[in-house]
């Protein structure tokens, strides 16, 4: 009891002095990463679209998969990830009265895992010695290093988790019949779910380096795809639930709305973290080696995302709609303009969620057998994930900023900041639409993805597709723009901005809101469901590809 | 929860019901599944083992070709194919090394090639024409030379 009130004091001096110092620090040292390492991805972003387009030569120490193995891993690991923990702990410290002690050790061994993982990653693609993209497909094999890296990388997610874990069950016990703040409550759904899929690639990566070292002959390659996809495709869908919570909790508070029946958006957070990870399978849909119908039974797998998500879309528009009319807004539609459309904290966020339909469309096609193979390893693909991670995940990431930095340092979102932001927006916007559209469109006309320019011996079907390739190159520029104003954006409201108070913007329930249902914090039960969808998912292609196993193949350096 | 809600998650379900409907009848009644033979073979032995240790093309059938084909940094073997219109063909392919991707440009033909497995898929080249093959799955820094092309006469 004494404990209690102890913690419910603490809350109380949260609430009265804003944020906790120590574990500000922790989440501005992740994003202060995650800021630096868009800056690099951004501008290696510009240079690949440029070659690919036929308008830039590489000089001869720097080759194009190089640039596209950074790329990769410094955007959709490096940068998703470390933002991410720096956002998600932040919620932690705020929903739950901050961080345990013990929590924040862990979260700094985090981070100093991750930075040594970084650096061993990033020397070796510099060096050439890992060009190997961010799937790095064995028998590809890289400098051993670059698996080491790998497993740091990892090793510091991981640490994180536990944090989060232990912190939760902190909480719980200290409050007993009490179901955890929203916010608390996705940050476990993130985490979990990190964790099961961290999994897949830890035992590909741990048989990688033996092989890569020359100790173990051979390698499995498609038991190591299959590994890859668990953990790579569950990852995106990690951010998606990321930028999630901050549709169902953040942006109704920013628009003077409420938050969306509780017991509806605990699960949908369920559902994502259930069903997410055979998701992976569908990037093998034109693999040898797995049967039709267990592909079949992936298909479906896959799409039954389509379920929470569609969930997620309906919620939104009536929160959406009730905020608007309360503000007055009249007739059928008259609602959307009582929307604070000059608030980037909202702006940024809402075309996000409305990118959501289109790259969810493209999910569909990506997912399903006969259209998978038309679209397959074409630039429809990198179309696609540049509209669910680059507009989806990242704008929702760049809409976060507005409020969180200033939160975290004390001070102020200045009107003229709100202005760069909402320019930023726009740019960033028109930026993905040219460079995301054209890549769909060029995709359905068979140019592959993964590949540096050429024009296969002048071939009439690949010189038609140039044009689109020079709107790619447009689109990256005004993306690398859009990069460079945010970063300032960041560094302004990290060091310059002036003093003052920020409130972090948690939405409220409605008035007449039923309490949330206990049942929903059952995170053992969902674990174990979780792991049985796994199993029903893995088990009979894993056993039949080992037990079917080819001989092996022997580690190969192509470049 | 609300009554429009569940309609809603109702209205979702059924769509993704109808959805694998649609996509197991086109799967598994018009044989339009996605390439996935499960043969295997000894990526290091390729070249002494029967079909790929003489890679070409075959006419089995009125009209109909079998191409035995080796993929390897950075090319297909057989390449340049000639084939009249109309021809159906059978791709029987495995990889030398690493994982290669095989596309026909402007055609549904897309399959993983792998080292270690056999993959088949067949095709109908209806319309004449010089048809665009390509390496789809990065493999090293040639990847982006790695093409052939089949010409249907
Ligand atoms: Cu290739």
């Amino acid at each position: 009891m004494k404990e209690l009130s102890a913690l419910s004091l603490q809350q109380k001096t949260i609430k009265a002095l804003g944020v906790n110092t120590k574990d500000a620090k922790i989440s501005l040292s992740y994003l202060s990463v995650a800021f630096a390492t868009l800056l690099i991805g951004g501008i290696l972003g510009l240079v690949q679209g440029l070659q690919r387009a036929g308008l830039l030569e590489l000089p001869p120490w720097l080759n194009y998969y190089q640039v596209l193995t950074a790329h990769g891993i410094l955007l959709l690991l490096v940068f998703s990830t470390t933002f991410t923990i720096g956002y998600q702990y932040a919620n932690l410290s705020h929903s739950l009265g901050g961080l345990l002690p013990k929590v924040r050790k862990l979260a700094w061994s985090g981070f100093s895992l991750m930075i040594i993982g970084v650096i061993l990653v990033v020397t070796m693609i510099v060096l050439n010695e890992a060009s190997v993209l961010y799937t790095f497909y064995p028998p590809l094999a890289a400098h051993p290093i670059f698996y080491v890296g790998l497993v740091f990388v990892v090793l510091g997610i991981l640490a994180c988790c536990f944090g989060v874990f232990i912190n939760y069950r902190h909480w719980r016990k200290t409050h007993p019949g009490q179901t955890t703040p929203l916010l608390a409550f996705f940050a476990m759904g993130v985490f979990v779910l990190w964790f099961f899929a961290s999994i897949g690639v830890t035992i590909e990566v741990l048989t990688l380096i033996p092989w890569s070292m020359g100790i173990v002959e051979t390698t499995n390659v498609m038991v190591d795809r299959t590994l890859f996809w668990w953990f790579g495709h569950t990852l995106v869908n990690i951010w998606y639930l990321v930028a999630t919570s901050a549709w169902y909790v953040i942006v109704p508070k920013i628009i003077g709305g409420r938050h969306f029946n509780e017991k509806l958006i605990r699960l949908v957070v369920i559902l994502l973290v259930i069903l997410n990870i055979p998701g992976g399978f569908h990037h093998q849909i034109i693999d040898p080696a797995i049967s039709e119908s267990i592909k079949f039974l992936h298909v479906f797998m896959s799409l039954s995302i389509a379920v929470p998500s569609l969930m997620t879309a309906f919620a939104m528009f009536a929160v959406f709609e009730r905020a608007g009319r309360k503000k007055g807004g009249k007739g059928l539609l008259g609602w959307i303009t009582k929307l604070p459309w000059g608030d980037v904290r909202f702006l940024a966020p809402m075309i996000a969620m409305i990118s959501f339909i289109p790259g969810g469309a493209g999910g569909i096609v990506n997912t399903s057998n006969q259209m998978n193979q038309v679209i397959h390893n074409t630039m429809w693909v990198v179309g696609h994930f540049h509209v669910t991670v680059g507009m989806s995940v990242v704008m929702t990431f760049f809409g976060i900023c507005y409020w969180l930095i200033p939160y975290l340092t004390k001070r102020k979102l200045t009107p003229q900041m709100n202005r760069l932001g909402v320019i930023q927006t726009i740019i960033w916007t028109v930026g993905m639409i040219l460079m995301a559209g054209s890549q769909h469109l060029v995709g359905l006309l068979g140019d592959p993805r993964r590949t540096s320019f050429t024009t296969y011996g002048d071939h009439p079907r690949a010189l038609s597709w140039i044009p689109y390739e020079y709107v790619m190159g447009i689109g990256a520029s005004l993306l690398l723009l859009g990069v460079i104003i945010q970063v300032y954006a960041v560094i302004n409201m990290m060091f310059f901005a002036p003093k003052g108070e920020t409130t972090f913007p948690v939405a409220e329930p409605e008035d007449n809101a039923l309490p949330a249902p206990m049942w929903t914090e059952r995170w053992g039960l969902w674990s174990v469901l979780l792991l049985m969808v796994v199993a029903m998912a893995y088990v009979v292609p894993i056993v039949d590809m080992i037990v079917n196993a080819p001989p092996g193949s022997p580690p190969i350096k192509t470049w | 929860m609300h009554r429009l809600e569940e309609m809603w998650i109702a209205i979702s379900s059924g769509i993704l019901v109808i959805f694998m409907i649609i996509v197991g009848y086109q799967t598994f009644a018009l044989g339009m599944g996605p390439p996935s033979n499960k043969e295997i073979i000894d990526p290091q032995k390729v070249d002494q083992t029967a079909p790929f240790d003489e890679p070409g093309i075959t006419k089995i059938g009125e009209n109909e070709y079998e191409v035995v084909m080796t993929l390897q940094t950075f090319g297909f073997n057989p390449n340049n194919i000639e084939i009249p219109a109309g021809a159906e063909v059978h791709f029987i392919m495995t990889s030398k090394d690493v994982t290669h991707g095989f596309q026909i440009a402007g055609t549904n033909i897309n399959a993983m090639v792998m080292p270690g497995h056999i993959q088949r898929i067949s095709h109908t080249f209806d319309k004449p024409g010089e048809y665009l093959v390509l390496c789809n799955e990065y493999c090293g820094t040639g990847h982006q030379l790695m093409s052939t092309t089949i010409v249907v006469k």
